[in-house]
């Protein structure tokens, strides 16, 4: 085990976890850039570029105008010329002006090519809502991306994963989407002591349990932990599992803990009709309906346009209140709590 | 229209750039008949009248110099020197076609030419050239990118916001406008405020020239000073190409939207029918000469056909092949 670098014993937050992440790929590989709406001089958004102008340039760390598609299509035609671009969209609820880029192009011309081409672009998006800011700066649609074959889909929820998920990210050969939950910017941890590389192939258990399994991702695994806490109180177990990346989904992993605690909980922030839960709630039917002792269940943001009052927000949201019941509701029912 | 255009037409030049686009002209009245015989299938765009875009730029254009194209884009792949056996059989949609019988009609790519395809959303390959031409920039390269769009994409954001960057961070880009008139069957100037296309690339500084698109030697004069200005200047430029398509969008279009008397107007002022003219009015080539370019290009497709028709198909059990890069393992 190689000794922990000094950085490791230190606090720090996603958001400098995600800057360090793409300061050490602009250090690392000079096939690398940042482009996107005031990364530079502005210092990001969400502040996580902040000082990387001054020390890479303005050749790679590049302001854009407001043109999603432009910017978008050019860190996609950059890849195909065999540059590792990261191209920054502010948010998610941006990246619709660009999803003719996404879907027609960064999904497609690899097969419709017959693998002559590839297109390793990297796209980051601040995603999800919780900051009042009203419907259409609060989508969830991580979701959606991820119905897109061609594509991969990554959420880093940990320090650890907004550390090392950009890395894994510029070495896929494939366009990559990393959705970065907007609320988990100021979170503060530390990285774990030993890690230095993470995959985008597998989910993690993050609270092992014997009772019940939350399947999440993103800022709604806190809510799920918070819950687990909870239900501890009252002698429930349960397992969290965050599921790290939506294309692939680690069906194995997924399927294993739910044969373990039979019973299985989806918390997204997304909407539940036609939605990812829906989709994770589908396999677990389809590969482990005789070993569930209770229907799925799933905790979802309600079907409403994001509001932008507080309690009308909450309210919408998935919290950890909600899922704690929404556990109690089904090992009742089950009996076999 | 540009200046200069009357460079000195040699015989060999002059047979080079008729050979190249009575390829073009005869592939394409092929595959109208093989639509009807139903062994091309899905949508397919055919460039007859457009002839003198393709082979002019692409005689101008280098070999390290990367393309964007459309979807109608088989006289650009031809042009462009991709083996005319390997696009009829992507054509046929067989194993050995370009993109193993992936893409159609539409989606012709030639990684090892640069060629990007064959992109069948109107102005979507815009941003992609952006991104090409930023590459070439960024690694110092003198190669430039031509993209290709049609006067349809002029209405599409992409075309502004793609302009508008390629000139804030002067991109190597010949945007190469191919001006028919007509978006599917909506004339431009009933789609476009400003009808003159050229005009709005100057609103963006880019140097932007409006060019006789049925005359090769035009073109191709055009297309080399633009791509000169480029490589030596940097920046973008912008080459309206004013041109005509003979025949319909595509097969589903019965062309209720122009008059037949507008089509054969056009047609007299043809590329290759110009260009032979003037050819035998300078004494550069004689009747036999045209004859046996006519019998080159039969001989061509006619192999090209059989090799398209003798072809495996992609086995179905490859369906999931390149969804994803395939690793080494």
């Amino acid at each position: 085990m190689p000794s922990a670098p000094p950085e490791a014993q230190a606090r720090l937050s996603y958001r400098d976890a995600v800057r360090e992440a793409i300061r050490c790929a602009l250090r690392g590989d000079p096939r690398t850039f940042l482009m996107g709406e005031d990364v530079g001089r502005y210092g990001g958004s969400y502040a996580v570029s902040k000082g990387l102008l001054e020390e890479f340039g303005d050749e790679r760390i590049r302001d854009t105008p407001l043109s999603e598609s432009a910017f978008v299509g050019a860190g996609i035609g950059a890849a195909l010329a065999g540059l590792r671009p990261i191209v920054e969209v502010m948010t998610v609820n941006f990246s619709l002006l660009a999803l003719d880029q996404i879907v027609n192009n960064a999904a497609t011309l690899s097969h419709m090519s017959g693998g002559q081409l590839n297109v390793p672009v990297v796209i980051r998006l601040a995603t999800g809502a919780g900051r009042q800011l009203a419907a259409q700066h609060s989508h969830s649609l991580e979701g959606w991306y991820a119905h897109i074959p061609g594509l991969r889909i990554a959420v880093p929820a940990t320090i650890d994963d907004a550390r090392y998920m950009l890395a894994a990210a510029l070495e896929s050969p494939d366009p990559v989407l990393l959705f970065e939950h907007l609320y988990l910017y100021n979170m503060e941890g530390s990285l774990t002591p030993g890690i230095e590389r993470v995959d985008l192939e597998h989910a993690a258990i993050r609270r092992p349990g014997r009772d019940v399994t939350l399947i999440t991702y993103g800022w709604s695994l806190y809510k799920c932990l918070e819950a687990a806490t909870t239900l501890a109180s009252e002698g429930i177990q349960a397992e969290v599992l965050d599921l790290r990346t939506l294309r692939p989904l680690d069906d194995a992993t997924i399927v294993s803990s739910v044969r373990r605690t039979r019973h299985a909980v989806i918390v997204d922030e997304g909407w539940r009709s036609g939605s990812l839960s829906a989709e994770v709630t589908t396999r677990l039917v389809e590969q482990a309906f005789y070993e569930l002792d209770a229907p799925v269940a799933r905790v979802c943001t309600a079907e409403v346009p994001v509001p932008y009052a507080k309690h009308l927000e909450e309210t919408a949201l998935p919290s950890a209140a909600r899922i704690a019941s929404a556990v109690r509701e089904m090992l009742t029912r089950g009996g076999s709590a | 229209m540009s200046a200069g255009t009357e460079v000195a037409l040699t015989r060999e030049h002059g047979l080079e750039l008729l050979r190249e686009m009575m390829r073009i002209r005869g592939f394409e009245d092929r595959c109208y008949q093989l639509y009807g015989e139903a062994k091309i299938r899905g949508f397919l765009h055919l460039y007859n009248g457009e002839e003198a875009v393709a082979v002019g730029a692409m005689r101008a254009l280098r070999p390290g110099d990367a393309i964007v194209s459309t979807y109608r884009e088989h006289g650009h792949a031809l042009a462009r020197g991709i083996p005319m056996n390997k696009i009829m059989a992507e054509l046929f949609g067989r194993q050995t076609g370009c993109s193993r019988g992936r893409g159609g009609s539409m989606h012709i790519f030639d990684a090892s030419r640069r060629f990007y395809g064959g992109n069948a959303i109107v102005a979507g390959g815009l941003p992609i050239a952006a991104g090409l031409a930023l590459a070439q920039q960024l690694q110092r390269q003198s190669d430039i990118t031509a993209c290709f769009f049609g006067d349809g994409a002029v209405a599409e954001g992409e075309f502004h916001e793609t302009l508008n960057l390629a000139s804030i961070w002067k991109l190597p880009v010949l945007f190469l406008c191919e001006n028919n008139l007509y978006a599917m069957g909506t004339a431009l100037e009933r789609a476009q405020a400003e009808t003159d296309i050229a005009a709005k690339a100057r609103a963006y500084r880019i140097e932007s020239t409006a060019v006789d698109g049925m005359d090769v030697s035009s073109v191709e004069h055009a297309v080399n000073n633009a791509a000169d200005k480029i490589r030596n200047q940097g920046g973008p430029a912008f080459l309206e190409m004013r041109t005509y398509r003979f025949r319909a969008h595509s097969m589903f279009d019965p062309q209720l939207y122009r008059e037949k008397s507008e089509i054969e107007a056009w047609r007299k002022k043809g590329p290759i029918v110009t260009l032979t003219t003037r050819m035998k009015a300078l004494g550069l080539m004689t009747e036999e000469d045209y004859r046996r370019l006519e019998d080159d290009a039969a001989s061509e497709i006619d192999a090209a056909v059989q090799f398209a028709d003798s072809s495996p198909w992609e086995p179905a059990a490859d369906l999931e092949r390149f969804v994803y890069a395939e690793r080494a393992s």
